[in-house]
């Protein structure tokens, strides 16, 4: 199947990943190349098979509500870019 | 060279033990080796010096204490730089994490330590482990060390180059679609993809949630069932880890495989293989036959799908797992960002390389609006059938064996301008990460000077039959023997 | 409403009272400075993985069974994927295709009537961090932002209601009876103010008669069942004027903007949301056994509907008063314990609904927290009883008895506030009124008897009300005859 540019466009928007022309107009050619190639997916049925998203059958894993502090908080923060009075900063949010 | 340099874990713990050489002593010699050819083969990320000396002390005021020591304790080991390591840098080899300082340990990582390992220090790989030649790092290409023109195969190719340029004794990689095992086989040495669920993957930065896997690669299959034997077990910090006992896998290298049902796919022994790498596996098939096992053709047809499945939910999952990557908590960021798109969209710009730009799109596409069921869905039903053609082989056979890869190592730039003739080169290895089912690769003969690699694979939870196998063989070649020469 | 009805469907997100997060160790308090409460889980750190708090679900069961929702044996986690950067996985674990629990409803009164909405689905997700907006109190015109992960990953169950509501008044009502039933299971402290319940609404309009749904738009940034009533009006005030006017209604979110009273379009510039659900890998399916489920409804006390129709029956008090009763935390146990030392049921509930719940509303305090023991209260209804004190005494004395948590009858020795039981002292004050008024005296005995009302008052002020009014009258006119 073929993408056109305004497909990766509206992916690329999605991901939120800026790219260049450049990376577009390759990605359109590299993306139409790898889902022709998947288009042999078609050939199997899979009418009434169960969808698997794990891979192994596991059910009910939980934690007890218990509050533990975790004492590190300074090395989380540590690693933000900006950080201003404990807080991760970032740039204007126009909606 | 040094021949402690070419020892596995097993044979320098018992040095240990004896007093014939101190943890220091061997450390001092693991780092003037990685001095040596490291500019060469270019394995780590990072070098963890300082601590490894500290470590290694401490360890032999334990020996000198006359105290005992664990099987790794004093032991140079290599970390996949995907393993989140407190204070150390942990890169992902991704420009986007380039300074990132994770404020916790892996679980594997706290279990390293506990066990005593000496880590040397955080080995390169393709950036967020999406790759089959480290040729995707952010950083730079990590060498084999057969040879240099060639790749190491990935993403674990640092993992499995440093200990096949013996850099360290033994390594921790990470298994997605074949991320341990082809390296393996293209270094020449021993790498495990344990059952899904039984290593914890708390801490291993994400890439594919539902097929990663942290496994070993060693020098030996001893040294893989040493190391398991300290990864191994369920955390509850892992809502997929698996509550099961886990037994002490040395005990399985009995040597003895007589009667053990051995199937060979033959759809990985067909077209799309090269001819050099069908002969070594038939004559490996011949061995084990020699040593008593009984051998069977066995077809699974689901396998042609098992790729396209494979790059459907992989970038699927990852894309969703590199989302965090936004530049607000920690990581790269543009500079002088305008707003808040602006700094999404251009810090991961910058940040990430292109194959893992090209698995966030195809992943995005795959789940967005409208294609959900062409292709997630349909990919989540084809891994059900794949995981019933292993179930019905399991039925009739204790182990199952293939190549590890359908080449030996190819030469350096080669395949990046084509992803697809890349990704092909995981054909063999990516069933088995879907159905969640332990393999092992290790070498079995050369091509061109460069190694080959049998995989070998069990039933889940079952790595003692895929060890006990592949140490038989090991007992009854040499291969595993041979050391490049650099 | 002329021509048009509403029809109105809501989303309530609960906070839930569990002491840990959803899916890490971090505490859920409040308060404290920011980024505190979190850890590598919460922030998103690279390589972390989320471990499911079972009381969450256990909260989940109980709200569930408490609305006859049907619980899903087997239901399973989702990522909703979008970016923001409150949420710092830039992927909410939520639920998606089998949620929880479906197809519940909950009976709510308005104006007498009583309506039954149905539950449409619950499910579990978890909660974003906040943001701090610099340079103005909203995003609008704000230079930066700051983000306070506290909050992240704190849990929320999400109740979706079908669109059952007719009018706002409706809407009102049933985000009331779900915070009073929150409440009382103990799964959330339902502050709509505090943030604990949010409540956004779903309204359309259509021709009176129509089947047909009209296109809805959704009301979010209520922080009050007042506040959503409001809200949703001036939303459907709002729609029928577009549409009179030819105009049609786009689906969108609008914010309701307290001071104006109006809601306002968001004019979102991003296109409709794609948020790309999956199956969350990273956590295992829930399967819910009938065993479990037996096993939390055993846990359920009754439930506020109950309560009402047997306080109703049971103690015959007005259904208003068991409602006011069952709002404040604690208080029915007060009320239940107060009933069993003195019995008269419908006379303890007008004091608790009356000034005891206004002095406790005034300080923002529960019973339970104040000053006043049942026992103290008896002592005061006892006294009230036996003529010590009048009923307008008492109600100076229990503010006393809140504010000290003295005994009714310490308060009253101290003021001296008993009842003037000496028939003299009494006469005394009679005649001196009666010097003082000869007019309305006149009137009496003219044969104006109802002066006498006046002249009882007039005494009762000389007396500062510690006069008995029956007694005053008697003697009064015994003094006048």
């Amino acid at each position: 199947m073929a993408l056109t540019i305004k497909d990766v466009e509206h992916v690329a928007k999605l991901a939120r990943l800026g790219l260049s022309e450049e990376e577009k107009t390759t990605l359109v050619d590299q993306l139409s190349k790898i889902f022709g190639y998947m288009e042999v997916l078609n050939k199997i049925d899979t009418k009434g098979v169960l969808p698997t998203s794990h891979a192994l059958p596991m059910k009910n894993v939980f934690r007890q509500d218990k509050a533990i502090p975790f004492n590190n908080t300074d090395e989380i923060l540590a690693n933000g870019p900006e950080v201003e009075k404990r807080m991760f900063k970032v740039p204007k949010i126009l909606d | 060279m040094n021949e402690l340099l070419i020892k596995p874990s097993h044979e320098l713990h018992e040095l240990l033990n004896k007093k014939e050489v101190s943890s220091s002593e061997l450390t001092k010699l693991f780092f003037e080796r990685v001095e040596s050819v490291e500019n060469k083969v270019k394995a780590f990320v990072t070098l963890t010096k300082e601590e490894a000396i500290k470590k290694a002390k401490a360890v032999d005021e334990k020996i000198s204490k006359g105290e005992k020591i664990g099987p790794l304790e004093g032991i140079p080991i290599g970390l996949k730089d995907n393993l989140c390591t407190r204070g150390i840098k942990t890169t992902c080899s991704s420009k986007i994490l380039a300074n990132y300082l994770p404020p916790y340990n892996a679980t594997v990582i706290e279990k390293i330590i506990a066990a005593g390992a000496v880590p040397v220090g955080k080995t390169n790989l393709d950036e967020f482990a999406m790759g089959s030649s480290t040729e995707n790092s952010g950083f730079f290409t990590t060498k084999n060390p057969w040879n240099l023109e060639t790749v190491p195969g990935g993403s674990s190719g640092g993992s499995a180059a440093c200990v096949a340029a013996s850099e360290a004794v033994l390594s921790l990689g990470s298994d997605t679609g074949g991320s341990i095992r082809q390296p393996a086989s293209f270094c020449g040495v021993v790498g495990l993809k344990p059952t899904y669920g039984r290593v914890s993957r708390f801490g291993l930065i994400a890439f594919a949630s539902s097929l990663d896997q942290i496994g070993p690669l060693t020098k030996d299959v001893t040294d893989a069932a040493i190391l398991m034997n300290i990864i191994a077990g369920y955390d509850p910090k892992d809502s997929t880890s698996a509550n099961v006992a886990v037994p002490d896998y040395t005990k399985a290298l009995t040597g003895d495989i007589k009667s053990l049902k051995i199937g060979v796919v033959s759809d990985l022994m067909g077209k799309g293989i090269d001819n050099a790498v069908k002969d070594a596996i038939k004559a490996a098939i011949k061995k084990l036959e020699e040593l008593g096992a009984v051998i069977e053709e066995v077809s699974m047809p689901s396998f042609e799908y098992a790729l396209p499945c494979y790059y459907i939910i992989a970038p699927a999952e990852a894309s969703s797992n590199l989302a965090r990557y936004d530049a607000v908590k920690f990581g790269h960021r543009t500079p002088d960002p305008q707003d808040l798109l602006s700094m999404y969209y251009n810090s991961r710009r910058e940040g990430f390389g292109p194959e893992v730009k090209r698995r966030i799109m195809i992943g995005t596409y795959v789940l967005s609006a409208g294609y959900y069921d062409a292709y997630y869905l349909k990919a989540m039903q084809v891994r059900t059938l794949i995981k019933q053609d292993f179930e019905k082989a399991f039925a009739k056979y204790d182990v199952l064996v293939s190549p590890t890869s359908p080449s030996v190592a190819f030469k350096a730039g080669e395949k990046t301008g084509d992803p697809l003739s890349m990704y092909l080169s995981d054909i063999a290895t990516i069933p088995v990460n879907m159905a969640g089912i332990p393999a092992i690769s290790l070498p079995c003969g050369f091509s061109n000077g460069l190694p080959i690699g049998l995989q070998i694979m069990g039933k889940v939870f079952d790595e003692e039959a895929i060890l006990k196998t592949a140490y038989a063989y090991e007992q009854a070649t040499e291969w595993n023997k041979q050391r490049p020469n650099l | 409403m002329s021509k048009y009805e509403s029809v109105i469907g809501l989303e309530i997100h609960a906070q839930l009272l569990t002491e840990s997060k959803i899916f890490c160790s971090c505490s859920t308090t409040f308060g404290n400075e920011p980024n505190r409460n979190i850890c590598p889980v919460c922030t998103g750190q690279p390589g972390v993985l989320p471990v499911l708090n079972k009381k969450v679900v256990e909260f989940a069961i109980k709200t569930a069974l408490a609305l006859h929702c049907q619980i899903a044996p087997y239901s399973i986690f989702a990522r909703k994927q979008y970016f923001y950067p409150d949420l710092p996985k830039d992927f909410q674990i939520s639920q998606y295709e089998l949620p929880l629990a479906t197809n519940g409803y909950v009976e709510i009164n308005v104006n007498g009537n009583t309506r039954c909405i149905r539950i449409h689905r619950i499910h579990l997700e978890e909660d974003a961090g906040k943001l701090v907006h610099a340079g103005s109190d909203r995003i609008q015109g704000s230079t930066y932002s700051l983000v306070d992960f506290n909050r992240t990953g704190v849990p929320l169950m999400e109740i979706v209601s079908e669109p059952d509501m007719a009018t706002p008044e409706e809407a009102r009502a049933y985000v009331q009876e779900i915070a009073a039933l929150l409440k009382s299971l103990g799964v959330c402290d339902a502050k709509m103010e505090e943030g604990s319940l949010r409540c956004d609404g779903n309204v359309s309009i259509r021709p009176v008669g129509d089947k047909n749904l009209g296109t809805k738009t959704e009301v979010k940034n209520v922080n009050s069942t007042k506040a959503l009533k409001d809200a949703l009006d001036a939303e459907i005030v709002r729609q029928i004027k577009a549409v009179d006017a030819g105009e049609r209604i786009i689906q969108e979110t609008r914010h309701f903007n307290e001071n104006t009273g109006q809601t306002i379009s968001l004019r979102s510039k991003e296109e409709a949301h794609d948020y790309r659900y999956f199956p969350e890998p990273d956590l295992v399916p829930l399967e819910v056994s009938k065993e479990w489920i037996d096993e939390i409804k055993q846990g359920i006390g009754e439930l506020p509907a109950e309560k009402i129709k047997r306080y109703v029956e049971q103690f015959g008090i007005k259904t208003e008063d068991v409602e006011t009763i069952l709002e404040s935390p604690g208080m029915a146990e007060f009320f239940e314990g107060a009933i069993r030392l003195y019995g008269k049921p419908q006379i303890v509930a007008n004091w608790l609904t009356g000034e005891i719940s206004a002095y406790l509303n005034a300080k923002k305090l529960e019973i339970k927290n104040s000053k006043l023991k049942i026992s103290t209260l008896v002592g005061m209804l006892a006294l009230i009883d036996k003529g010590t004190i009048s009923g307008k005494i008492a109600k100076e004395v229990i503010v006393k008895m809140l504010d000290t948590g003295k005994s009714a009858e310490e308060i009253v020795k101290e003021s001296g506030a008993t009842q003037i039981s000496d028939e003299g002292e009494l006469i005394k004050a009679i005649q001196e009124v009666i010097k003082n008024n000869p007019k309305p005296v006149q009137d009496y005995k003219d044969g104006k008897k109802a002066s006498i009302t006046f002249l009882v008052g007039q005494v009762m002020k000389v007396t500062k009300g510690r006069a008995k009014p029956d007694l005053v009258n008697k003697l009064l006119e015994k003094e006048l005859s």
